[in-house]
């Protein structure tokens, strides 16, 4: 990786992220304030500042966040709620059944994706975990519409805490993949997410405001779309708009750079569901 | 009918010379930045190469360059720097070797290579072993980038 040649070089250049172009609004949802905008962590070697890919959208697309009654994605979340009721599977339960209260995962989207049993989780695998074994129903499709009604339900329980994963220990070899991948150019275009998200924040690529592709806001209501869109599936989007070969939804290799991006955004608030072009 | 057989036979026979006349991707020759033959023995085509360089499916380099030359198009990308003047700062032998292979140039640019058909990882199958533009595209993107001067 000669990544340190190319931010030396693009910082020669004058071409390295700018640095100042997000705007600097402050986002309040329901009379809530958001952190949008902190230090980077410490593992981040290039950013000083991580913001919220909030703050690199239009005004209008901006304020469809601040009040629930005005984001499209509580249509979906309202979905949620009826799926969380209902009951499925030749168990004949609920989540209901055995959750007393969805507002009992407050914080559960801080922390995810973690290490359970060696393996690394996403909140999609806990879910489906719950599908098959507790109730003896079908999983879900991971970006399938009843999937991101129902994370985005259990992470909207978590709106306004900050973002908090764990890298170290078990997690370690799972982050280094994540950071591996993040780092490494891929598809006919021959670019690494942080040739666009790191590199290049805060810069317009044709009608595109280049954002530092946190994931702090997911799942996420897309206008472009009309629906929620899941982490993974907006990683399969950027790929394929580079021509690469995405990697399969719910995959160890996305799982892996969904906790690396997670890491890249710790202290930022949890936005679920936010709303994006 | 005999006659106009013939013409269509000539015509492909000259298609196919053209075609085989154009250096690979692999082959193309970059001496310390430059590339100083046309890549396919023909002249480039400025209004061709204007389409290329707007083209989403083609050159999209408006995705990262401003190009007062094309303000009817709307967003114009900053990514990289804008291209008024262009050839006032470039000859004809670096704007090739930068449209055919960009990282020649610019050490670890996020600017992609146009003509090269391997050594990237991973390409959706539809674009595996292809380059983003024919050896012609390019000279006709180049002819039109010597156009730019202020
Ligand atoms: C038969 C009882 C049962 C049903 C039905 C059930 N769950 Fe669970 N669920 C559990 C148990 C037990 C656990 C693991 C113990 C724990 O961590 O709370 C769990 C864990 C979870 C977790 C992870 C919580 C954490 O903090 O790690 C999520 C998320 C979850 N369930 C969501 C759901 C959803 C959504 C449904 C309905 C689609 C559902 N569950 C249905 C019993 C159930
Ligand atoms: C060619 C540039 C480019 C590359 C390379 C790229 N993306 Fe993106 N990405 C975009 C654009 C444009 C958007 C939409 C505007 C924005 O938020 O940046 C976006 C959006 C995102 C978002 C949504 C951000 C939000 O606030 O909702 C995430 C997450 C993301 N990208 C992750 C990735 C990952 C992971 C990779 C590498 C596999 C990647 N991107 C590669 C251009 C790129
Ligand atoms: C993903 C963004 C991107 C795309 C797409 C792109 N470029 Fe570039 N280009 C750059 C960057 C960035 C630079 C500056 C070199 C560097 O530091 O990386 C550059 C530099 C150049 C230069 C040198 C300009 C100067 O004045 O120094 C030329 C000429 C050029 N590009 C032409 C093109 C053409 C023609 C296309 C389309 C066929 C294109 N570019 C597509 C990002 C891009």
């Amino acid at each position: 990786m000669n990544l340190k040649k190319w931010v030396t070089f693009a910082a020669a250049a004058g071409f390295a992220g700018g640095a100042f172009a997000q705007d600097s609004n402050s986002l309040s949802i329901e009379g809530e304030a958001m952190v949008t905008e902190t230090a980077a962590p410490a593992h981040m070697e290039n950013v000083s500042t991580i913001y919220s890919g909030w703050r690199f959208r239009s005004t209008e697309t901006q304020a469809l966040e601040t009040d629930d009654f005005d984001n499209p994605a509580f249509v979906f979340v309202e979905q949620g709620m009826d799926l969380w009721g209902k009951v499925e599977g030749a168990a004949e339960k609920s989540c209901a059944s055995c959750h007393e209260d969805v507002a009992d995962f407050a914080g559960l989207r801080t922390q995810l994706p973690r290490v359970d049993d060696g393996q690394l989780v996403a909140m999609e695998d806990l879910i489906n975990e719950c599908r098959t074994e507790r109730m003896a129903a079908e999983p879900w499709e991971w970006s399938k519409g009843n999937m991101t009604a129902m994370t985005a339900l259990i992470g909207l329980q978590s709106r306004g805490m900050p973002i908090s994963v764990a890298t170290d220990g078990e997690a370690a070899p799972f982050w280094e993949q994540g950071k591996e991948l993040y780092y490494t150019r891929v598809g006919q275009l021959d670019m690494a997410c942080s040739n666009c998200h790191e590199d290049n924040y805060g810069v317009m690529i044709r009608a595109d405001h280049l954002s530092q592709g946190q994931i702090n806001g997911f799942p996420t209501y897309r206008l472009k779309n009309a629906k929620l869109n899941s982490i993974h599936g907006r990683f399969k989007g950027c790929m394929k708009n580079i021509r690469a070969e995405p990697f399969k939804e719910g995959g160890p290799e996305f799982k892996a750079l969904e906790l690396y991006l997670a890491s890249r955004g710790q202290g930022l608030s949890v936005e679920t569901p936010s709303v994006r072009n | 009918m005999k006659h106009a057989l013939g013409g269509a036979a000539l015509a492909i026979m000259a298609a196919t010379s053209a075609y085989s006349e154009a250096v690979k991707p692999a082959n193309v020759a970059f001496n310390d930045g430059i590339v100083e033959a046309s890549l396919t023995g023909q002249p480039g085509d400025p209004v061709a190469g204007r389409a290329v360089f707007a083209d989403r499916k083609l050159g999209n380099c408006l995705a990262c360059h401003t190009n007062t030359d094309l303000s009817e198009e709307s967003f114009h990308g900053e990514v990289g720097p804008p291209m008024d003047g262009v050839a006032d700062r470039w000859g004809e032998a670096e704007l090739r070797a930068i449209v055919t292979n960009s990282k020649k140039v610019f050490e670890g640019t996020i600017m992609p290579a146009f003509y090269i058909d391997s050594g990237y990882e991973r390409p959706l199958e539809d674009f595996a072993g292809t380059s983003i533009l024919t050896a012609q595209q390019v000279e006709d993107v180049v002819a039109y980038l010597l156009t730019l001067k202020e």
